[in-house]
């Protein structure tokens, strides 16, 4: 049985966590989760006692054999892809960083994923169990180690992008996946129309594309799988090499953007269904976004009201999220409003897990 | 312990006058199929677990979601309790429908919406077969991944249901990875879309929640699933061991190499004859056991994996390995696996199939331990296993008519449910817990845990009307099951429960 060497900083905080818990509990006082504090700008502001995850650090299984591993939710995200990569595996959904002090816990309560997501899945897809700290200060135990498990309500993925709402996340287990054997990336000049025919034409067949993104005239590619169906694959489709780094920087939101985007403006996340063509905005070209995903994440700066934009969004089946800046968020309402039912059991799931509204009040919505 | 639905320690039934609520029904919805007589109930009295029969109260086959929609409401209004229910093969009693409920089956929802080979989805009504999407599918060159073994009937809304998996869900995931939007009625009748034909939606993951969920927290009316290019080939490679335990370590092995098979499968000894006398797939019937491999993808990368493959099973110690040699030996190496439970059942009058997981590495302790039970109940079990993700179906061979054996067989199943938990897996990988399992609930959480569930619930069907006794356990039932749990816990040898 494979787990790791512990290292020096590894430390089990969750009684301490559990206790700060129980007092917010009985006082009924809000708290504010933060673990690496580089993800403020993805939600609303918190107000409440700081609670850091920080002290509750370290990686507590491995098996890659198994393709599990199981870590505490304050360790930094880079200790964790360090481990995994020194037995040749990933978090095959590449979560964005944002800074080396990024968590492991706020990965997951972001619920962010990177260029790979459309092929390989989301963070939730990858998660197979978690402890979680309940609004009585009680850890609690959901989804486990193993691959298939549907013993009770599947709380664990519900905790993904739920923002530390609904409960302290203390630890998470993965399913990790070995690191393709292959990988070449590439660059072709295409206009922004014929990226997206060539990418639903590629898509319907069995292509070893790994990530897709069409920006400043170009689409790039990134091609990954065994040896001899990247080499074909490369062959096939031709363009110039392009280096690798380009991911990193575009799972990370560091890229440049378009020239005649407009750099102060906030930033936007559009999701969207992969074939959505152009949304015909007003003085917003398509031309000036990122296009992720094949086309199904687009990044936008722009002061377009946001109304306009979710309105166009919604009519193409997506949303719209706005994104502050690294020092804070960008709008009072950062997420697409959601309609009345929905946010009525929203609301009844957060007073039923959550009943003194201690876990995070406000952060995904004011109404919770 | 009793999986039955016991007044005492699962509350008390309503009190519920058949005929006023058949008045109310067919009052409200218009042209409603209600089946009321005993005659017209029977054929719905179980589902794939059918040792547990119960006869409903009312059967209703809806057509329009008008008509679900307005049971619902009329349900939710007059306080009676609703199943639903698909084309009924689930395995652990989700769909037993209650002396006191209504049965809602949705079997009439049977149409595929719309195929769209562009964005690779299929929009479709709960009742379609799983097998029939792939179909549907085909020509466009796209199939649906998960291909649980009873595909050909068992219908998308139950798979959404019980987070169906199949012999693929190492590489390409279980339901829950595989639909991208599921429109629900929940008990009042209110619509909802979770998820969405983006890749995610804003709020909760909703979408995971109701996955798995076992029809109690809403009505699936319509499921938006993903569609994948079928891969250009696949391949399968057929090893035999002399040894159990060495064909576990190889799994390990293949997996250790950096491949993600599409399908890796295990039988052992008992269920490769069983097999091979119903289906004659060519297994090597003297093997302890056989290792089904199944690479795919592009051409050259599946020759290059089958090679590596090859060379791990050999340094593994496989006795014998065999590739198919075309699609054909393909397909019937795999309708081995895929009728195994059937084939089972012709060596026995009944058979009990479990679906516990556990990790991988813990494969030689439990099948130790699952035939150390087998002799000590004196019944045989077969033991199929999903190798990849570490999913097992012991098959434990039993006669009911035989006074007891029944019984026996649940106990052995229970203990072998409860040694799963022990080695730190599941007792359930992907037929879900529905009645069956809900003693074994206990053995796996603890009871803050299962009132964290309860909570769920509540902020759905706080009145618990949506199939009610399922899945969730009450605290009187986990309090007696401890209670006997301590009391045999004085004989060594008993379940030392979850690892911490």
């Amino acid at each position: 049985m494979a787990t790791i060497a512990t290292t020096p900083h590894d430390h089990d905080a969750s009684e301490s966590l559990a206790e700060r818990i129980r007092q917010a509990s009985a006082e009924g006082t809000p708290l504010r989760i933060v673990g690496g504090d580089t993800r403020g700008f993805y939600g609303r502001p918190v107000e409440g006692a700081k609670l850091s995850t920080l002290e509750h650090r370290g990686v507590t299984f491995y098996d890659p054999v198994e393709l599990v591993v199981s870590v505490r939710s304050g360790t930094p995200l880079a200790e964790l892809e360090a481990v995994l990569a020194e037995q040749g595996q990933m978090l095959p959904f590449e979560p964005p960083r944002f800074g080396i002090s990024s968590t492991v816990g706020g990965m997951v309560a972001t619920g962010m994923s990177g260029p790979r997501r459309p092929w390989a899945g989301s963070v939730r897809d990858f998660v197979l169990g978690t402890r979680v700290i309940n609004h009585e200060g009680i850890e609690q135990r959901f989804g486990g180690q193993v691959m298939k498990n549907v013993a009770g309500y599947d709380l664990s993925r519900l905790m993904v992008g739920a923002q530390g709402t609904l409960g302290l996340l203390t630890e998470i287990s993965f399913k990790v996946l070995p690191i393709p054997g292959a990988v070449h990336s590439l660059r072709i000049e295409v206009s922004l129309e014929q990226a997206r025919n060539r990418l639903a034409d590629w898509g319907r067949e069995p292509l070893p594309i790994s990530a897709a993104t069409w920006l400043d005239g170009a689409l790039h590619l990134r091609l990954e799988g065994g040896p001899s169906s990247v080499a074909a694959t490369r062959a096939r489709i031709g363009g110039d090499d392009l280096d690798g780094g380009f991911w990193n920087a575009l799972r990370d939101l560091a890229l440049a953007f378009p020239a005649n985007g407009n750099d102060d403006a906030p930033l936007w996340r559009l999701s969207l269904p992969h074939r959505t063509p152009s949304l015909a905005l007003s003085n917003t070209p398509e031309e000036t976004m990122i296009h992720d995903w094949a086309g199904a994440q687009r990044w936008l700066k722009s002061d377009i009201d946001a109304e306009t934009l979710r309105s166009a969004c919604r009519q193409a089946g997506g949303h719209a999220t706005c994104l502050g800046s690294r020092e804070g968020p960008g709008s009072a309402e950062p997420f697409t409003p959601l309609p009345s039912v929905l946010l009525k059991y929203h609301r009844n799931l957060k007073a039923e897990l959550d009943p003194k509204g201690i876990f995070n009040p406000g952060r995904l919505y004011a109404a919770f | 312990m009793n999986i039955l639905y016991d007044e005492r320690l699962d509350g008390m039934k309503p009190q519920l006058d058949k005929a006023a609520i058949r008045d109310s029904l067919v009052q409200a919805i218009p042209g409603l199929t209600l089946l009321h007589r005993e005659e017209d109930l029977h054929p719905f009295e179980c589902d794939g677990l059918s040792v547990y029969r119960t006869l409903p109260m009312l059967v209703a086959l809806p057509e329009t979601l008008a008509q679900v929609e307005q049971l619902l409401k009329t349900c939710h209004r007059l306080g009676v309790p609703v199943v639903t229910r698909g084309a009924g093969t689930g395995l652990s009693g989700g769909a037993m429908p209650l002396e006191h409920g209504v049965l809602l089956v949705l079997s009439r929802f049977s149409r595929i919406l719309e195929i769209d080979p562009e964005a690779r989805i299929a929009r479709v009504e709960p009742g379609v077969r799983n097998l029939a999407i792939s179909e549907a599918a085909s020509p466009h060159g796209l199939y649906y991944a998960p291909d649980p073994s009873s595909q050909i009937a068992c219908s998308i809304g139950g798979n959404v249901a019980e987070n169906a998996g199949g012999v693929h869900c190492l590489k390409y995931g279980l339901t829950v990875h595989n639909v991208i939007k599921v429109e629900v009625l929940t008990i009042e009748g209110e619509h909802m879309t979770l998820g969405s034909d983006a890749l995610d939606a804003p709020g909760f993951d909703l979408l995971a929640l109701f996955n798995g969920s076992e029809g109690m927290l809403g009505v699936v009316t319509e499921i938006t699933v993903k569609l994948l290019p079928k891969p250009e080939t696949a391949k399968v490679l057929m090893a035999s061991f002399d040894d159990v335990e060495k064909a576990g370590n190889a799994v390990g092995a293949i997996i250790a190499a950096g491949i993600i098979p599409g399908g890796l499968e295990m039988m052992d000894n008992l269920a490769i004859r069983a097999a091979e006398d119903f289906i004659g797939a060519g297994y090597p019937v003297e093997a302890a056991a056989i290792l089904l491999c199944e690479l795919d993808g592009v051409e050259a990368d599946v020759d290059d994996d089958c090679a590596t493959v090859r060379r791990v099973l050999e340094a593994a110690g496989a006795t014998g390995i065999q590739q198919a040699r075309d699609d054909a030996e393909r397909a019937l190496f795999w309708a081995g696996r895929k009728n195994a439970f059937p084939a089972v059942g012709r060596m026995s009058p009944d058979y009990y199939c479990m679906d516990g997981t556990i990790p991988r590495r813990e494969l030689a302790r439990v099948l130790k331990g699952i035939s150390d039970l087998s002799e000590q109940y004196g019944l045989r079990v077969a033991n199929v296993f999903h190798a990849g993700d570490g999913n097992m179906h012991p098959l434990i061979l039993f006669d009911a008519n035989t006074p007891g054996e029944l019984d026996e067989a649940e106990a052995l199943g229970g203990k072998i449910l409860e040694l799963c938990v022990e080695v730190g897996g599941t007792i359930t990988g992907e037929h879900g817990v529905g009645r069956e399992k809900i003693n074994q609930m206990c053995a796996q959480f603890r009871p803050d845990e299962l009132a964290t569930f309860r909570a769920a619930k509540a902020a759905f069907d706080p009145k618990e009307l949506l199939n009610p006794g399922k899945n969730i356990p009450t605290p009187a039932r986990c309090s007696e099951f401890r209670t006997i749990k301590s009391a045999e816990a004085a004989v060594p040898t008993h379940s030392q429960g979850r690892p911490e």
